[in-house]
């Protein structure tokens, strides 16, 4: 199956998208929902400015998603929706969608990615704590096993733990782990024997990188552990249920922005660690665009990427042969080694009390294996071609044209689906609604499925946010764990040494050590480079105040004030910059913090200058691959800024 | 250019919050002109300037990792706004510092509204000087109490770190979770004082928090601990929807200070941390100077109760001739 990630701004955009690239030869839908829906708000939440239609489509109702996917015969089609925390939802609403369409909910296919796990450890669009969330989880498969039987309900991610940083190893263990999690869940809920049948509905999604062997190796490795644990915990013994199905897009995280062309060829050589050998071939790949580290692709980069997988398909012999690596030592020498290894740390995970109670270790592991990782590619141990080696280029032509490098989403988007809300509020039954929504609430309360609400409340029109709002209110809300408290520190090599002794003197000059406050604003929850930044930072011997994702301007704002910190990082990946920083700055200034702000993320070369007008004094991007180097410009900011200001009030002068 | 060490503190003693974190940077910078800022401001909030001890009360809450401290602190922390009483809360770090640095993340825990101007989170790393909690935090909780009507410290682990914080506070909490018997052994074995309040977390647990209620009280009982108001007080709270016990905590918090000789504990407070404060400085050889430990102690119980801290420490200092 052939599909490219898309879905943009509005429903309707996002809908002419879907029916343009089916009428390319597309045979699927892949829906991106943007982070106001991923994380449960509605586009008018605080929370959810310079969000609306930016990674995906904004869906908070059942209108939004009838528009969606208008015209587009649901029964006939495969969806696979990027969903998780709000994922009962979302299908909740592809069900009256299809109700409308006059399909019963027997015919849908698809996919809801549901695995909450990796938003915990690394994607961050989480909603509920640890707990409930699990069981949304379960009463949905335990609902879709009964009602919507050809559904995937869940799409256990490994994907997500590689971009966060992890080895082979701990991708195969965290993800089975998560498996195990979600599958003793489903369990409780469900007669005995139908659970060869969930296990056969349980499918991954798997991440490939450029050392394609070893990850053609993992991919094996998972299917036979996959295997293992459907018979041996489970009682599986059907060899259909127990084959261990997976879709797959390859690596982002090795994915440059210098010289970005060279991510061509990379993706064209993760496409093979999935394809290679047919015992452990994907069902569904998914490319990305090759200036994806430079901002959301245009239609034409997707295409190149749909085309890279319409060439090995249909020009190379790659189909045409049986599994090749059938008898190679090489092969099952390393398939052996990675299986160890991952049981090995799936015993930890499990000593820990399983993949729920095991998230902070998970996350802290994660965030260790990626400080190494960016180690090796600072000391040139690990060769990033473009990057850390022959960096030379000529002028590109594909880049030089700087305003036309990226999609850019229409700023009027979050006004008028403000609007949209509204009207759709004012419009409909809102008795019907709060009814609904004091049922769910009550069965949340309770033990009982979940799902039967959550369709009611979706019928009678209830948004996103509220829908999410009634189940937070019974969950509590939750912070997931940073990780970086418990990251290992860096060994102090000669760079690292001269850093501390700079900070030292610092120190001197400040007459107290420096304090950096490290902010995500917004609901963007890829925190690695937060993460990374943090760490140096307390390597070098700051003190850091990071407090994880998603914080409001003003609370960013707040707690540089109170911290007294010196200087102000914020780091936002999702594209909204523009809106997200001038604000956390006017938030800043308002409660008399005066600190600079440094600001890293996915920035255009063209929105650097409207930046630094706002006031930000200094801009990363992933091509600043030096840490080190960061901290240093950080340091001498610092000592120069300390000059001008008097020491003891440095960052916050007292408001009138 | 801000405001100098005494028109912080002026401005502390007139309960204007919003000198608290200018205040606070001040309090913890070293070098020697905002030392002495830092003396003038302490000065303006002493008890001879407020012609009282600072009326803000002081609760230290300690507990290990994971024990449920933030969110019990931020059910506190509602708790007490819904009184309309300002809090300030300190949040001490006490993790090693090999490079020196440290990651300060626990604020995002305590769930609390940012434009509410009556509440302030600081946290700070410990362990820049010998002796636990950082100076900087035995300052700030003198002078925020003159402000704020609540002043938490927070600090992390049992034993020894109880032992620091019941140096500085009026009120010792610590926060005990169900199943781990690290508090229960601690208190048998002596290696931590007995606390003014135990706070079992996670009553939601049922059978496991009513066993660790039960086995505290009967090792209070052994230990033959004092009975009737202000005397040891084990609670129960949950704080998961729907909390519970935050009532009760809070009324164990209030009728334990109630029922303090609040000047005597916070002349003691200060006499101590003078003498731990020039301990640091000058030293066991500065400490025989003045005549050994008790000496020392002796002549302070004879200065006037009225005096802050630093000027203590000053005191002393004049008379080795330092």
């Amino acid at each position: 199956m052939i599909r490219t990630y898309a879905g943009h701004s509005t429903a309707k955009a996002s809908n002419e998208l879907y029916r343009s690239n089916l009428a390319k030869g597309q045979t699927g839908l892949s829906v991106a929902f943007d982070l106001p829906t991923q994380t449960g708000h509605d586009p008018d939440d605080e929370l959810s400015r310079g969000e609306v239609g930016k990674v995906g489509v904004p869906i908070s109702h059942r209108g939004d998603m009838g528009t969606l996917m208008d015209g587009i015969p649901l029964g006939e089609m495969n969806t696979s929706m990027t969903i998780n925390a709000t994922a009962a939802w979302l299908l909740a609403l592809y069900i009256v969608a299809a109700e409308d369409q006059g399909v019963p909910q027997e015919q849908l296919q698809g996919t809801t990615q549901n695995d909450i796990i990796k938003e915990f450890l690394a994607r961050g669009t989480y909603a509920f704590p640890p707990g409930p969330s699990m069981r949304l989880i379960a009463d949905m498969i335990a609902y879709t096993v009964e009602h919507v039987p050809k559904w995937n309900p869940i799409n256990i991610c490994s994907y997500h733990l590689q971009e966060a940083g992890s080895t082979p190893v701990q991708e195969i263990a965290y993800s089975m782990s998560n498996a195990i999690a979600v599958l003793d869940a489903v369990r409780e809920r469900v007669p005995a024997d139908r659970m060869g049948q969930v296990f056969g509905r349980i499918s991954f999604f798997v991440n490939a990188g450029v050392r394609f062997i070893e990850e053609h190796a993992k991919l094996r490795a998972m299917s036979i552990l996959w295997e293992e644990l459907g018979r041996e915990r489970y009682g599986v013994e059907d060899s259909k249920h127990l084959r261990f199905r997976y879709g797959v897009q390859v690596n982002s995280l090795g994915l440059t922005e210098a010289q970005p062309e060279n991510n061509v060829q990379r993706i064209v050589l993760e496409a093979l660690a999935v394809t290679l050998g047919r015992d452990a071939r994907a069902r569904a790949i998914q490319l990305p665009a090759w200036n994806e580290a430079l901002g959301l692709p245009r239609p034409w980069d997707q295409q190149w990427s749909l085309r890279i997988q319409q060439v090995l398909a249909y020009e190379t012999d790659i189909l045409e042969y049986p599994d090749i690596f059938e008898g190679s030592k090489v092969m099952d020498g390393l398939v052996a080694e990675l299986l160890d290894g991952a049981r090995a740390e799936m015993a930890v995970v499990a000593e820990h009390g399983g993949a729920v109670e095991a998230v902070p270790y998970m996350k802290a592991a994660l965030v260790d294996s990626h400080r190494e990782r960016i180690r090796k590619i600072e000391a040139g141990e690990q060769i990033v071609v473009g990057q850390n080696r022959f960096a030379e280029s000529e002028v590109s032509p594909l880049t030089a044209d700087a305003e036309g490098g990226i999609m850019v989403v229409d700023p009027d988007v979050e006004a008028s689906q403000i609007e949209a809300l509204r009207k759709w509020r004012s419009a409909r039954d809102q008795q019907a609604v709060d009814t609904a929504l004091a049922e769910l609430a009550q069965t949340a309360r309770g033990v009982e499925n979940l799902m039967g609400a959550t369709i009611a409340a979706a019928r009678a029109g209830a948004t996103t946010g509220e829908w999410a709002g009634a189940l937070r209110d019974v969950f509590g809300s939750y912070r997931a764990p940073t990780g970086v408290g418990e990251a290992s520190a860096a060994p102090a090599d000669d760079d690292l040494q001269e850093l501390r002794d700079e900070v030292s003197r610092l120190q001197e000059q400040l007459g107290r050590r420096p304090k950096i406050l490290v902010g995500k604003p917004g609901l963007d929850g890829h925190s690695n480079g937060a993460e990374q930044i943090a760490v140096r930072a307390r390597d070098a011997g700051m003190d850091v105040v990071y407090e994880g994702i998603r914080l409001t301007p003003a609370q960013i704002a707040a707690s540089a004030l109170q911290e007294g910190v010196h200087v102000i990082g914020l780091s936002i990946l999702s594209g909204s910059h523009r809106e997200l920083i001038p604000a956390v700055i006017e938030a800043l200034r308002a409660a008399g913090v005066q600190a600079p702000v440094i600001v890293g993320g996915i920035i255009p070369d063209q929105d650097v200058a409207p930046l630094e007008q706002a006031g930000v004094a200094a801009v990363y991007t992933p091509k600043d691959f030096d840490i080190t180097r960061i901290m240093r410009d950080i340091v001498k900011l610092l000592g120069e800024t300390a000059d001008t200001l008097a020491p003891a009030a440095a960052g916050a002068d007292s408001p009138a | 250019m801000s405001d100098d060490g005494a028109a912080l503190g002026a401005r502390l003693r007139e309960r204007d919050l919003s000198a608290a974190p200018a205040a606070l940077n001040l309090l913890e910078s070293t070098t020697a002109a905002d030392r002495a800022q830092t003396a003038a401001l302490l000065r303006e909030v002493s008890p001879a300037a407020l012609a009282r001890e600072a009326p803000g009360h002081v609760i230290g809450v300690t507990g290990p990792p994971g024990a449920g401290k933030s969110t019990l602190l931020s059910a506190l922390l509602h708790a007490w706004r819904a009184q309309q009483r300002s809090v300030a809360m300190l949040a001490v770090d006490p993790s090693s510092r090999r490079s020196g640095g440290s990651l300060l993340g626990d604020r995002a825990r305590i769930d609390f509204d940012p434009a509410d101007r009556g509440v302030l989170i600081r946290s700070t790393a410990a362990g820049e000087r010998l002796g636990g909690l950082a100076w900087a935090t035995r300052s700030a909780a003198q002078a925020l109490a003159a402000a704020f009507d609540v002043v938490v410290i927070e600090t992390v682990g049992v034993g020894q770190a109880e032992t620091d914080i019941a140096e500085l506070a009026d009120t010792v909490a610590v926060i005990v979770q169900p199943g781990s018997g690290d508090a229960l052994q601690f208190l048998k074995s002596g290696i931590m004082e007995i606390p003014d309040v135990l706070v079992v977390t996670k009553a939601d647990l049922g059978t496991l928090a009513t066993r660790a209620v039960r086995d505290l009280r009967a090792a209070l009982r052994s230990l033959g601990a004092a009975h009737g108001p202000g005397a040891a007080r084990v609670v129960a709270v949950s704080s998961l929807p729907p909390a519970s016990g935050i009532d009760e905590l809070q009324q164990a918090l209030e009728e334990h200070r109630a029922a303090l000789d609040l000047p005597a504990r916070r002349l003691s407070v200060r006499r101590a941390g003078a003498l731990r404060d020039f301990t640091v400085e000058h030293g066991e050889h500065g400490l025989r100077a003045l005549g050994g430990r008790r000496a020392a102690e002796r002549w302070l119980s004879e200065q006037d109760p009225g005096l802050e801290t630093p000027a203590l420490v000053a005191a002393l200092e004049q008379r080795i001739g330092a």
